[in-house]
């Protein structure tokens, strides 16, 4: 069973504030999912190649050519709050 | 013995290049710096629901340019991976990078350190998504964002922690950023921030064969800055462990008006990242015929070009690694060659008086209204006599203000020295009656005063006179006397 902490932890990278029935409840959701990734794991996959992708499709680039961007305005009126052409966030400093 | 002497400063340098492709690697929007906040923003780098990155080819062109130029591998199956942290300069909430399989891996640089060769190794370079830019305003309590920057192709190259001492580091760096430049993939321009570095570095006993304790500094605006971050962290470690205190892991902030590193705040949360394969981007496959190929086409380093000049043109290893120093120049020295034998001559004129035009005006060759032709004619007015070199001096200055050909400068500013022999004659007849008492002393013995007349001489033809020529008709007329 995943920990309370290790919920929180999870909550906390994911910047998720979550309720006290919150935190019990995905203490058990996660911890299905886990379990049934144990259960994929004792799964004979000698013969299975590795696959980092469900697509069969490999190399697909774009040329190098500019196309129009969105207007500032369009792209100011997707802001909750925007300063001089800049998306306003609360102050953070790292 | 001085316990000092025993420990061994190890440092590890990370540069993150920004690559002069025309748009944004997953998207078409330009990649161009100084413009309008979020005016070069789409749905694709401001990371809206629904939209895919395709990756643009060029990038990916450019990324292995670099593998090849740092001597490294370049991995045959290439994967991206997200990257996820939650900061507001990353709208996805997540960064497009390589994880397990960057694109190139176990590389090298040679440096020159102390005057002797040595390898830098490179761990990998990979290639990744830059983020946006935060202007942060303190008096208004917010942050501001420009997602403009979010999507500038960027390369992350990683050295191994071979490097020994602070200049060691600059080293590396300067060596680093002219092969880069040689390879026009980038602008390096550590102002606009196109280059950027953050160090690795900690202390140990030589006889260790684990590494001490390390600080990451951030913050590092220049090469002189990680020079001078280094030595401050060195001491600073040192000092620590010499009087028994233990180094915290940390990243510490690089002050240049205090020259000194401060801790950076930071939220107490270790980074954790949680890479995973990104979905959106299927997988590349690199033949071994398609790195050939780039390979193939790979323009010529510096480390060749200075092999090259010395043996091609016989010049010093001084004077060809001046040549060398910017691509630009090198170029232009090499299509002087094609004008002109003169190949000793050429090389004085660029390293010396077009060189300290550029340095002065803070620009390239490139931007200058200098053409090859123009000043193999102006080496050859001077060398002809035709101007001294001092006017020959002048003459480039107006050359870059004016683009005019050297000729046409020469006879609209009456620059032409007089190197006609009758008029000299008669200025050196002139000056001898006025200073016979002079000519006299000579005769006698006063080899010394022969400047004088010169001088005098240099006078009455107002600086225009073919000193060459004046000196002979002087030193003939006392000797003939």
């Amino acid at each position: 069973m995943l920990s309370r902490e290790q919920v929180q932890y999870i909550a906390a990278l994911s910047r998720i504030n979550l309720q006290e029935e919150e935190i019990v409840l995905l203490q058990k959701t996660l911890t299905d999912i886990l379990t049934y990734i144990e259960k994929l794991k004792k799964l004979d996959v000698a013969n299975v190649k590795p696959t980092s992708h469900v697509l069969p499709l490999e190399n697909v680039f774009r040329d190098d050519a500019v196309k129009p961007s969105l207007a500032q305005s369009e792209v100011m009126n997707l802001s909750v709050s925007h300063s001089r052409g800049a998306f306003k966030v609360p102050q953070v400093i790292e | 013995m001085n316990d000092a002497q025993e420990l061994e400063t190890v440092i590890g340098l990370e540069v993150h290049l920004q690559l002069n492709t025309e748009s944004k690697i997953f998207c078409g929007c330009a990649n161009r710096f100084g413009q309008e906040p979020n005016s070069l923003t789409c749905p694709v780098c401001l990371g809206l629901p629904g939209s895919l990155p395709v990756l643009n080819q060029k990038a990916l062109l450019y990324a292995i340019r670099i593998a090849v130029a740092l001597n490294a591998q370049v991995q045959p199956f290439v994967k991206f991976d997200r990257k996820n942290y939650y900061y507001p300069d990353l709208p996805k909430g997540y960064q497009i990078s390589q994880y397990d399989l960057p694109i190139a891996f176990a590389g090298f640089i040679m440096i020159s350190s102390e005057g002797k060769p040595k390898r830098i190794g490179i761990k990998r370079a990979h290639l990744e998504e830059d983020a946006g830019k935060l202007i942060h305003d303190a008096s208004a309590n917010c942050s501001l964002v420009d997602y403009n920057r979010t999507g500038t192709p960027l390369m992350e190259i990683v050295s191994e922690p071979d490097i020994r001492s602070p200049q060691e580091a600059y080293d590396y760096l300067t060596t680093l950023k002219l092969t880069l430049q040689y390879l026009h993939v980038s602008d390096c321009d550590m102002e606009k921030g196109s280059l950027r570095c953050d160090a690795n570095i900690s202390v140990r006993k030589k006889a260790d064969s684990t590494l001490g304790k390390k600080t990451e500094i951030k913050n590092l605006n220049s090469f002189k800055a990680v020079k001078n971050a280094l030595e401050f962290e060195a001491d600073r470690h040192r000092t620590q462990l010499l009087s028994g205190d233990r180094i915290i892991q940390e990243t510490r902030l690089w002050n240049d008006e205090k020259q000194s590193t401060v801790p950076m705040r930071s939220k107490e949360e270790a980074h954790d990242y949680r890479y995973f394969p990104e979905p959106d981007l299927v997988p590349l496959t690199l033949s071994e015929e398609a790195i050939e190929e780039i390979r193939r086409v790979m323009p010529e380093l510096p480390a060749a070009k200075w092999e090259r000049f010395r043996q091609q043109y016989s010049l010093s290893e001084y004077d060809a690694k001046i040549l060398i120093q910017q691509p630009s120049i090198a170029d232009f020295f090499e299509a002087c060659t094609h004008l002109s034998k003169e190949i000793k001559k050429i090389c004085n004129w660029i390293i010396g008086p077009v060189a300290a035009e550029l340095n002065a005006r803070k620009v390239g060759i490139e931007v200058l209204n200098l053409t090859p032709i123009h000043l193999v004619d102006l080496i050859k007015e001077v060398e002809t006599g035709a101007i001294s070199h001092l006017a020959g001096k002048d003459v480039l200055k107006m050359m870059l203000d004016t683009g005019k050909a050297p000729a046409t400068i020469i006879e609209e500013e009456g620059l032409a020295q007089v190197s006609n022999s009758d008029e000299l004659e008669k200025i050196v007849s002139a000056v001898f009656n006025e200073n016979s008492k002079v000519v006299a002393q000579i005769k006698e013995g006063k080899e010394t005063a022969m400047g004088f007349l010169v001088g005098q001489a240099m006078k009455q033809a107002q600086g225009k006179a073919n000193p060459k020529m004046l000196a002979e008709i002087i030193k003939r007329r006392i000797t003939d006397a």
